[in-house]
């Protein structure tokens, strides 16, 4: 192991190299670690204020990024859509001015806008972390789901990794296409054709319009929560055709290899994309990707904020 | 002397070679046997990446002069340094192997070189979130001075007095590919 992290930001998984994934995913390893001990904490960023910034909603996302920073003895403060001033006209470059003023070292950003993350990274001394921009990317989603495929699987170059549902305007797809290929996993995308258009195959995948196809060669299968409080009409025929076409029914799970991981972003739409036997079962590892979460936001945060500006 | 001179900056003065290094953990794998009669209690837990191979030499000898086993560990300092944010690099992560529950045992610190002090208070930090050991001790090879805490070894290989300026390297067949050696560099 010899690289070295060198970055004040993670913006995406697009601009790193393999190098730089596997080592977050080894940094990981040692943070996972913590969470086993009798004292679930480290003084790594004691002194460090971190702030949770999301103009877009997450429970998850935000309580993952705060019980990692804690676990690391930083200070947090947690600011949403609604409590910031954003509503009151600000614009975001004064608002996230405002807070390194606060002298903020780390800036935890989720935003409906792609692109938000890098224009304040450009802009602040503080670390920029990426917690899901617009339709661009989710990068800790991904590197949990690559951390979770390597912890079962003991590796992922050369496993095949189906990614199932709604991918036009999945940020979490788009990391994770980008990470998977990296690590040299190859890729399959399956949805209907208004949401997984061929359009992807320029990326280096493969994209399939029938789940049937997939399911028996696939070592991972990741499926992704179809957005249906944000799908518009013309791309969704309706939540009952696509459970009898693309919903992994605990019928269609039994076309899976037996050592076949499922995964699911989470919150899961029980029923939806999901049977709730196959989320519960034997090859779900939902709730590892949770517990990984932390670990992989932990190595983050330390890499990130542990350099001196 | 001249000659010696012009080569001072990448060159070495050598303290120990093999056959020194190799009795001066004997030797400290005898005290340890002394010192501790419950020595099934022990854990030899080193600070990477050379404490850890000294440890596990220790432990070697200790199985050779009593036939008796003993646990070793890892500990990673990294995450308890005092001074993250202070430096330009970070130091690497690593997982912490330590046989658990640390209760009623005696825990046995081993690095390669003593010099402030940081690293062993970041190791006793870290060993004491795992739970709470009978009593923690501390084994070096080299004690090269400068301390910048109130802590002293409870076993050393060798006292090697030094300037601030230099900088005492080991190097150890498992972690460095080579033969084993300490020696002096120059400031």
């Amino acid at each position: 192991m010899t690289t070295r992290w060198t970055r004040k930001d993670l913006l995406g998984l697009r601009e790193l190299s393999s190098d730089e994934i596997n080592f977050i995913l080894e940094t990981a390893d040692a943070f996972k670690q913590v969470g086993t001990r009798e004292i679930k904490k480290v003084p790594a960023l004691r002194g460090k204020t971190l702030v949770n910034f999301f103009v877009e909603p997450s429970t998850r996302t935000r309580t993952s990024f705060e019980l990692a920073a804690l676990r690391l003895s930083a200070d947090v403060i947690n600011i949403s859509a609604t409590t910031s001033s954003l509503t009151k006209g600000e614009t975001l470059k004064d608002t996230a001015r405002n807070l390194e003023a606060l002298h903020a070292d780390i800036l935890v950003l989720r935003h409906s806008s792609a692109g938000a993350p890098q224009f304040l990274a450009n802009r602040l001394k503080a670390s920029v972390i990426n917690a899901g921009d617009g339709a661009h990317e989710h990068p800790t989603q991904a590197l949990l789901d690559l951390y979770t495929i390597r912890e079962r699987r003991g590796k992922i170059a050369g496993l095949s990794v189906a990614i199932i549902g709604d991918i036009l305007f999945s940020r979490v797809a788009r990391s994770n296409i980008f990470g998977l290929l990296k690590l040299g996993a190859q890729v399959t995308l399956v949805g209907p054709s208004t949401l997984v258009p061929r359009e992807f195959e320029k990326l280096g995948v493969e994209v399939s319009h029938r789940i049937e196809d997939v399911l028996s060669k696939a070592d991972v299968v990741n499926l992704l929560r179809i957005q249906h409080e944000r799908q518009r009409r013309e791309y969704f025929p309706g939540i009952g055709e696509y459970i009898r076409l693309f919903g992994l029914t605990k019928e269609r799970a039994r076309l899976l290899k037996p050592d076949c991981l499922i995964m699911h972003p989470g919150p899961i739409n029980r029923g939806v994309e999901i049977d709730s036997e196959v989320a519960d079962g034997l090859q779900s590892v939902i709730l590892d990707q949770v517990t990984n979460g932390l670990a992989v936001r932990m190595a983050v945060l330390y890499l990130c904020g542990g350099i001196s500006a | 002397m001249r000659q010696t001179k012009q080569k001072t900056s990448g060159a070495a003065a050598p303290i120990m070679d093999a056959e020194a290094i190799r009795r001066a953990l004997r030797r400290i794998a005898h005290e340890i046997i002394e010192r501790n009669p419950q020595v099934t209690d022990v854990v030899l837990a080193g600070i990477p990446s050379r404490g850890v191979e000294i440890a596990q030499r220790i432990a070697a000898f200790v199985q050779e002069i009593k036939s008796i086993s003993i646990e070793t560990g890892v500990i990673d300092v990294a995450m308890h340094r005092d001074d993250v944010g202070t430096r330009s690099e970070l130091p690497i992560v690593r997982e912490t192997k330590l046989p658990l529950p640390l209760e009623e045992r005696t825990v046995i610190v081993v690095d390669d070189v003593l010099y402030t002090g940081r690293t062993v208070r970041a190791a006793m930090d870290a060993i004491n979130s795992f739970g709470r050991p009978a009593r923690i001790q501390l084994a070096v090879l080299i004690d090269r001075g400068h301390r910048e805490l109130p802590i002293r070894p409870d076993y050393v290989g060798k006292n090697l007095p030094t300037s601030g300026g230099e900088k005492v390297r080991v190097r150890l067949e498992q972690t460095d590919h080579g033969p084993d050696e300490v020696y002096l560099e120059k400031g």
